[in-house]
């Protein structure tokens, strides 16, 4: 479990002091699939930066499973069970994807190939053409992202942040993509997943919802409360692009005989 | 087999510099010391000794296919000064593979230099893929030092493939590579240079492309830590309808310098020729990404580093 208490981040611009996280407070419980969006520029890259240990806040405090982590270190949170998954992965002149997959799964050579391979299959890459490929710039952006969120598969641990996965990747590859977010969204056990996105399709699929904006939490709660409100809705606008870009029409909630919203969880099987 | 006559220290150097712990397959000749440890020939591969003494002679057969020489140098001995001569006679239409390299253990007072000319002459549409280590230790006051010269000569539809590397423990180096290229011949350098400490080290291609059809592309990756410096100088002169690339790719680290020079001259409209220089440190985000999977910064920078150099 991951809380944030209170958290602000100011940032110095001259002479001026300017607030980019604003007391933010939140919990990511276990066992959950919890998704910020809201607006561009509105801090939601900050707090996984935050989280990950890569920005340290101007105040307040962050918790995992009730142990202050507020001043630790990037890698001692990466020990201590958080992954993270850039939004602009990097590139490594000379660093195999291999080499990258064995570093990430923290058994080194002990990985063997064919386990390595497994974690590129499930974000839809061909592992045979991949696994020996150094990540230098003759990979794609969207290879590239694919191969980060394989990092953090390969980590497997209790808390993974993902930084706009969908970002660079292209629609058709996109739809596979969800699929891999669903199957760890099923195979969640005693583990939690915060993925920071504007699409509607992650979206859905996750458990909480939190609409940050100009640095604060403007709303969070179930997603079956939180969705329907960014729909259609003026703070929809940029927080929520729908899939290629085009508008769709808006699915009306599924309720049940008494007019209650159906969970997710109960559709199964009649979902695309 | 093994070497018997050497000790630990020499023996650990040939692992360094040649991959070898025991006697090669094929032809080979070590130099320990300056002397002679040992030879062979093989039916294709003649290695004898110059009548002067200053080196060896190399001929390789016309024809002669997945064969290789091994000729490593090793000095384990404080304050020796080496120069030798070793010519490279290939062929027309071999395939081969030559693996040199020196390796200096200097525990003593006394500088140790190894000062090796290199000279190939690749016959006709040979393949020749050469290896070449530079590896120095010990804790001696004695600098180890390593001014190798490299001369090629590619004939028509030749090519060579040369790998250089040298990453640890020699204090200067001065390094020279001239090559020549014929039509249709092709030369392909990968260098990889690592400094560190007060380490100098320079390396000086020129690379003449002759012939119509000819090619060159020499990629130098090096890293410059601590108070190292390191001069790279990639000229290539286009003579004929020919195409050229060189890449310079740098990393500095601590305190490290680097000079990088590279040059073009296109004597021949129908040279295309390019060249690329990079210099910087190490990328915070590559940091970051890695220290995210559970490495300190100093593994970090570790496993860049390894990387960028494999």
């Amino acid at each position: 479990m991951l809380e944030l208490k209170n958290i602000t981040f100011d940032v110095q611009e001259g002479a001026q002091e300017i607030g980019i996280i604003r007391d933010v407070s939140f919990t990511i419980p276990d066992n959950k699939f919890v998704v910020i969006t809201g607006p561009n520029g509105g801090g939601k890259s900050t707090l996984a930066r935050l989280i990950a240990g890569i920005e340290k806040p101007t105040g307040g405090q962050i918790l995992l499973d009730g142990e202050d982590i507020t001043q630790k270190s990037i890698t001692e949170r990466a020990r201590m069970g958080i992954s993270y998954a850039m939004q602009q992965p990097v590139r490594f002149k000379g660093i195999q994807v291999l080499d990258l997959l064995r570093l990430a799964s923290g058994k080194g050579i002990k990985v063997t190939v064919a386990e390595a391979c497994q974690y590129l299959s499930r974000v839809g890459l061909c592992a045979k053409d991949y696994i020996m490929r150094e990540v230098n710039s003759s990979l794609s952006g969207g290879e590239l992202k694919r191969i980060e969120i394989a990092t953090v598969l390969a980590r497997g641990t209790k808390l993974s942040v993902f930084d706009e996965p969908e970002a660079g990747i292209d629609l058709w590859s996109f739809q596979n993509l969800i699929q891999v977010f669903e199957q760890m969204r099923d195979s969640i056990k005693d583990s939690s997943i915060l993925i920071i996105s504007h699409q509607e399709r992650i979206l859905e699929i996750a458990d909480e919802i939190i609409v940050v904006a100009d640095g604060k939490i403007d709303r969070q709660g179930p997603r079956d409360e939180i969705l329907p409100s960014l729909i259609g809705t003026t703070s929809a606008v940029g927080a929520c692009v729908p899939m290629g870009g085009r508008p769709v029409p808006v699915p009306p909630v599924p309720t049940d005989a008494n007019g209650n919203p159906i969970p997710k969880s109960r559709m199964k099987g009649g979902e695309a | 087999m093994e070497f018997k006559k050497m000790d630990e220290i020499q023996k650990r150097i040939l692992m360094e510099v040649a991959g070898l712990h025991t006697v090669p397959e094929g032809a080979f000749n070590i130099r320990s010391d300056g002397e002679l440890a040992g030879r062979s020939s093989s039916a294709n591969i003649e290695i004898v000794s110059k009548e002067d003494g200053s080196g060896i002679d190399i001929h390789i057969k016309p024809g002669t296919k997945n064969e290789s020489v091994h000729i490593p140098v090793i000095m384990s001995k404080s304050g020796l000064h080496d120069v030798v001569y070793n010519d490279f006679y290939v062929g027309e239409d071999c395939d081969v593979v030559i693996v040199a390299g020196c390796g200096i253990s200097n525990c003593g007072a006394g500088d140790s230099e190894h000062d090796g000319i290199h000279r190939f002459y690749v016959g006709k549409n040979s393949k020749v893929q050469y290896v070449e280590k530079h590896y120095g230790e010990g804790d001696g006051t004695g600098k180890r030092i390593l001014n190798p010269v490299t001369e090629v000569y590619l004939e028509e539809g030749s090519y060579v493939e040369m790998e250089m590397v040298q990453i640890k423990g020699v204090d200067s180096t001065d390094r020279s590579t001239v090559a020549k290229v014929a039509k249709d011949a092709s030369l392909v350098v990968k260098e990889r240079l690592m400094t560190h400490g007060e380490q100098y080290a320079a390396s000086a291609y020129l690379v003449d492309l002759d012939g119509d059809g000819s090619s060159a592309d020499i990629v130098s990756r090096s890293v410059a830590r601590d108070k190292s410096y390191q001069k790279l100088d990639l000229r290539i002169n286009g003579n004929a309808a020919c195409s050229g690339h060189t890449e310079c790719d740098s990393i500095i680290m601590d305190e490290g310098r680097i000079l990088a020079v590279p040059q073009l001259e296109a004597n021949c409209t129908d040279s295309a020729l390019i060249h690329e220089a990079a210099i910087g440190k190490i990328a915070g985000e590559q940091l970051i990404k890695l220290m995210t999977l559970g490495l300190t910064e100093q593994e970090a920078e570790e496993q860049i580093v390894n990387g960028f150099l494999k």
